[in-house]
């Protein structure tokens, strides 16, 4: 997570999932995205900026191997910042520009991001969606469900439950999720 | 009065964009970034988001002008913002108020931030002392228009495809320099990612004291640059006798066909507007493939939504994390693969 905590010493980073974990989490959450929706027919990654890019497109490269129909899904990205609700509250940095270059009336769309917390990027990020269209349906794919909802937000893929502490700072890479 | 409140703690005093000098190169770069996501917005069927809710952006014109008080409030209003507009015209500075009562009277009704144009030089610097508002400079005197050329840098940025600075960029600036506050902040937004900036000017239209290479000879020149931007030539200078005549000026420093014939085929040609055809521009500029005027007007408003959003949405980067109640760690990882 961001790095501007202030403090001084920090505890040793702790490895929750090494490599090999994320890479079957996501094999897995591949094969439960499939599954739940009868296949991929409008099914469409959109990755929020800027930690769950790397994921959604891990997820379509792994829905695109083990998919019979070889044809994968689309894949896209948004940023949310212009869409928080705590503007002027903090510096924004935003992400790169969003790429959304399929036609999201309709689709089903999976937001996918790495970690989820307090859920207030995810609803950033379905307003931001909306503004491109009506999807048919959004899902929610984390690598991390972490706790500590401040909204009504629920993940429908999940890599991992990971109880932490508010004072935690969680990272989830494809090299692995660690806790400081 | 100095201080405006509707807010029960003072706030500090707001940010403002003055000149491309005091935003430095940094800050350059930044509002370019911020403003490749705001083009982005501006190319959606629905041009809007809510970034700035709540936000008043308020016009203060002390000179006329169409596109740069329509730019930003379209600025404003694609951030969700809300925008009023102090036109001169019919305003208690008929019945002799003051440029500080009036500012200081708009701020007391809960302004966010002040876009003025004013035709005195400085006069962005002393209203910034009077309000807690940020302040935005819309074109002082002959001084600075920060806001053109953080468009117009934005504009070649983005019609080359680069991200980042634009070392070794060939750009020459042509026309009445001396009166040009374009010219001015133009040239620095240029120079600041790291570009070269020639001024073509007969000597009467060339300040006393200038940083950059200078030629009275274009055609020393049209052939080897990347930028070519031409300055409105106005109608006064004739009058003042600081050129001969329009013909001899557009013999030597307009874009003729001529000339357009020996640009390189990649040059852009930029003219900040309004243009007077047949004087610095003897062209079509619809017939010529570098030319991005409209593209600058277009840009304008994705670039003053970055600089509202810059001032306005991004908090105040020196102050601590706000709120206690709200954990930082909210976004995604900044060590995270993109």
């Amino acid at each position: 997570m961001t790095a501007e905590q202030p403090g001084g010493a920090r505890p040793e980073p702790k490895r929750v999932l090494g490599p090999d974990d994320v890479r079957r989490a996501i094999t897995r959450m591949a094969h439960e995205i499939i599954e739940r929706n009868h296949g991929l027919d409008g099914v469409a990654l959109v990755g929020v900026q800027q930690g769950g890019v790397w994921l959604a497109d891990a997820l379509g490269a792994e829905i695109a191997r083990i998919d019979e129909s070889g044809l994968g899904v689309p894949i896209g990205s948004v940023d949310a910042s212009l869409y928080r609700d705590d503007i002027g509250m903090r510096p924004v940095s935003p992400g790169s520009v969003s790429d959304l270059r399929f036609d999201v009336d309709g689709a089903t769309v999976v937001l996918v991001d790495d970690v989820l917390y307090t859920g207030r990027t995810v609803r950033a990020a379905l307003d931001a969606v909306a503004d491109y269209g009506r999807p048919r349906a959004v899902q929610l794919a984390v690598l991390v469900d972490r706790g500590h909802r401040e909204l009504p937000i629920r993940p429908d893929y999940i890599g991992k439950n990971l109880p932490t502490s508010t004072a935690e700072d969680v990272s989830a890479t494809a090299d692995g999720v660690t806790i400081t | 009065m100095s201080a405006a409140g509707h807010a029960s703690v003072p706030s500090p005093a707001g940010r403002s964009l003055l000149s491309i000098d005091e935003l430095g190169s940094a800050g350059v770069l930044r509002i370019l970034d911020l403003a490749d996501h705001m083009a982005e917005v501006n190319r959606r069927p629905v041009p809007k988001v809510p970034a700035l809710r709540g936000k008043t952006v308020c016009s203060v014109f002390f000179e006329d002008s169409t596109r740069t008080r329509l730019s930003f409030e379209t600025a404003a209003k694609r951030l969700s913002a809300d925008t009023m507009t102090f036109s001169v015209s019919q305003s208690s500075l008929n019945k002799g108020e003051s440029l500080r009562d009036t500012i200081e009277t708009i701020a007391a009704m809960g302004v966010d931030a002040f876009v003025i144009r004013h035709r005195s030089s400085g006069a962005p610097w002393m209203v910034r002392n009077w309000t807690q508002a940020s302040v935005i400079n819309a074109g002082d005197g002959w001084h600075a228009h920060p806001t053109q050329g953080l468009l117009d840098v934005f504009t070649v940025r983005s019609s080359l495809g680069r991200t980042g600075g634009l070392d070794g960029l060939r750009v020459a600036i042509v026309g009445d320099v001396k009166h040009s506050r374009v010219a001015r902040s133009t040239s620095a937004a240029f120079r600041a990612l790291g570009a070269d900036v020639t001024l073509v000017a007969p000597r009467t239209l060339l300040p006393p004291v200038v940083d950059e290479p200078v030629t009275e000879r274009l055609d020393d020149v049209i052939g080897d640059v990347d930028v070519l931007y031409l300055l409105r030539m106005q109608n006064e200078r004739m009058n003042e006798a600081l050129v001969p005549s329009l013909r001899e000026y557009t013999a030597r420093f307009g874009l003729t066909p001529e000339r357009a014939a020996r640009l390189a085929p990649h040059t852009l040609v930029m003219h900040p507007g309004p243009m007077n055809r047949g004087v610095e521009i003897a062209v079509d500029p619809a017939e010529l493939p570098g030319a991005v005027v409209t593209r600058q007007v277009t840009n304008g408003i994705a670039v003053r939504m970055a600089v509202l959003f810059d001032l306005l949405g991004s908090g105040d980067p020196a102050a601590s994390p706000a709120a206690g109640s709200v954990p930082s760690p909210v976004t995604s990882a900044e060590g995270a693969p993109r």
